[in-house]
């Protein structure tokens, strides 16, 4: 059943996901390409709209991808099996641990996790990075190499580093940009 | 030190259930609906905006007890802000509060992504659509490049992040290992480093 199925995945990615922001990614990109929800392009465009949108991007793609597998009741299912690891683990929390300063130790092992973390998100950009830039549909090089999409990277990647602009409106000119030279 | 701020009270106490608690809830409900509505962009924004509204304007919470959530939301699994709103919804009206909040934080996100994505269903096959798209992902892949940079800048890099950095990158995108294991073996190492640094000290 389509529902259970969705429930148990993303209640998995939620279990695993620590660190907030960015560290449901790689383990979404890994389960939605095994259980073949969602192909590599739409995982970049997912990726766009739920960072154009409000709430936290983990969550809205776990919404998105579950709407996509199984209408709006997929999108319920998959962002209540996202979300209820937390819910519990807080609510045991809260219930539980009256004083939280042995949560000192978990805060040292947490530097750990930050560097990993941000070596699994290093590998989604590089296959976001070959899907964006590369011509054809392989994600494991940019190659052949889209020159066009390139040049737009370059400019891109200059502009925001100058302004550091509002990632929203950033989102909506390369989609006008997008228009325009492709 | 937070005596600046008045000591935060519960709308109810958590150790009467009885009666269900229909204000509380409706109004935690229409508090984090708010916050998450006008958070656009992920925890970055989500954090100030929850920080103003819960400490400042309701003093729900002091200031000391938001960074003590904050500290226990990263922890754990889950978005920091919403593991923050459900401690705070569990503080006001118990589990169901706790619920509750979380349901509010969520909503607005729901309901704007099963908007967006059945409009893309509907004009996915349009040409400008599609050229739109290959641009969007250009700049998702130069957003992600700048946050990724961040992230590293944020590590106070020394060689052994940085190593492990780069054993987490070949693991993922090279040996296509999966990011449980990962995270296992970080937790793991991780508490085994601040056993045997405490047990140093």
């Amino acid at each position: 059943m389509i529902y259970l199925q969705l429930f148990v995945v993303f209640f998995r990615v939620g279990l695993f996901s620590i660190g907030g922001g960015l560290a449901a990614m790689p383990l979404l990109q890994v389960e939605l390409s095994r259980a073949g929800w969602v192909g590599h392009q739409e995982f970049i465009d997912m990726l766009a709209v739920s960072q154009a949108t409000p709430g936290s991007i983990g969550i809205n793609m776990a919404t998105y991808a579950g709407y996509k597998t199984a209408s709006v009741g997929g999108a319920v299912v998959a962002t209540a099996g996202m979300v209820a690891p937390s819910l519990i683990i807080i609510l045991l929390i809260a219930r539980f641990l009256k004083h939280y300063q042995h949560m000192s130790g978990v805060r040292h092992a947490l530097g750990v996790l930050r560097a990993v973390s941000a070596g699994m998100i290093a590998a989604v950009t590089w296959f976001i990075l070959a899907e964006a830039l590369g011509g054809s549909g392989s994600a494991v090089l940019p190659l052949p190499v889209d020159v066009k999409a390139i040049g737009m990277f370059m400019v891109f990647l200059a502009a925001y580093w100058k302004t550091n602009g509002n990632p929203v409106l950033f989102i909506l000119a390369g989609g006008l940009a997008g228009m325009a030279v492709f | 030190m937070d005596g600046y701020f008045s000591p935060s009270k519960a709308l109810i106490s958590v150790d009467s259930p009885k009666p269900f608690p229909w204000k509380a809830l409706a109004e935690l409900v229409k508090v984090f609906f708010h916050i998450g509505l006008f958070s656009i962009g992920g925890g970055y924004v989500m954090l100030p905006l929850m920080e103003r509204e819960l400490v400042q304007v309701r003093r729900w919470l002091t200031a000391r007890e938001m960074a003590n959530y904050y500290a226990i939301g990263q922890a754990t699994p889950g978005v920091i802000a919403i593991n923050t709103a459900t401690f705070v919804g569990y503080r006001q009206a118990g589990v169901v509060g706790g619920i509750f909040a979380t349901l509010g934080m969520v909503l607005p996100s729901l309901i704007c992504i099963v908007a967006i994505a059945g409009l893309f269903q509907q004009f996915e096959h349009l040409l400008w659509v599609q050229q739109a798209f290959r641009g969007i992902r250009v700049t998702v892949a130069v957003l992600l490049v700048v946050t990724l940079g961040r992230m590293i800048r944020a590590l106070h890099p020394t060689v052994g992040r940085m190593l492990l950095v780069a054993v987490s990158f070949v693991a993922i995108a090279v040996l296509h290992w999966s990011p449980i294991w990962i995270v296992l073996a970080a937790l793991c190492l991780g508490l085994f480093l601040a056993w045997y640094r405490e047990g140093a000290a």
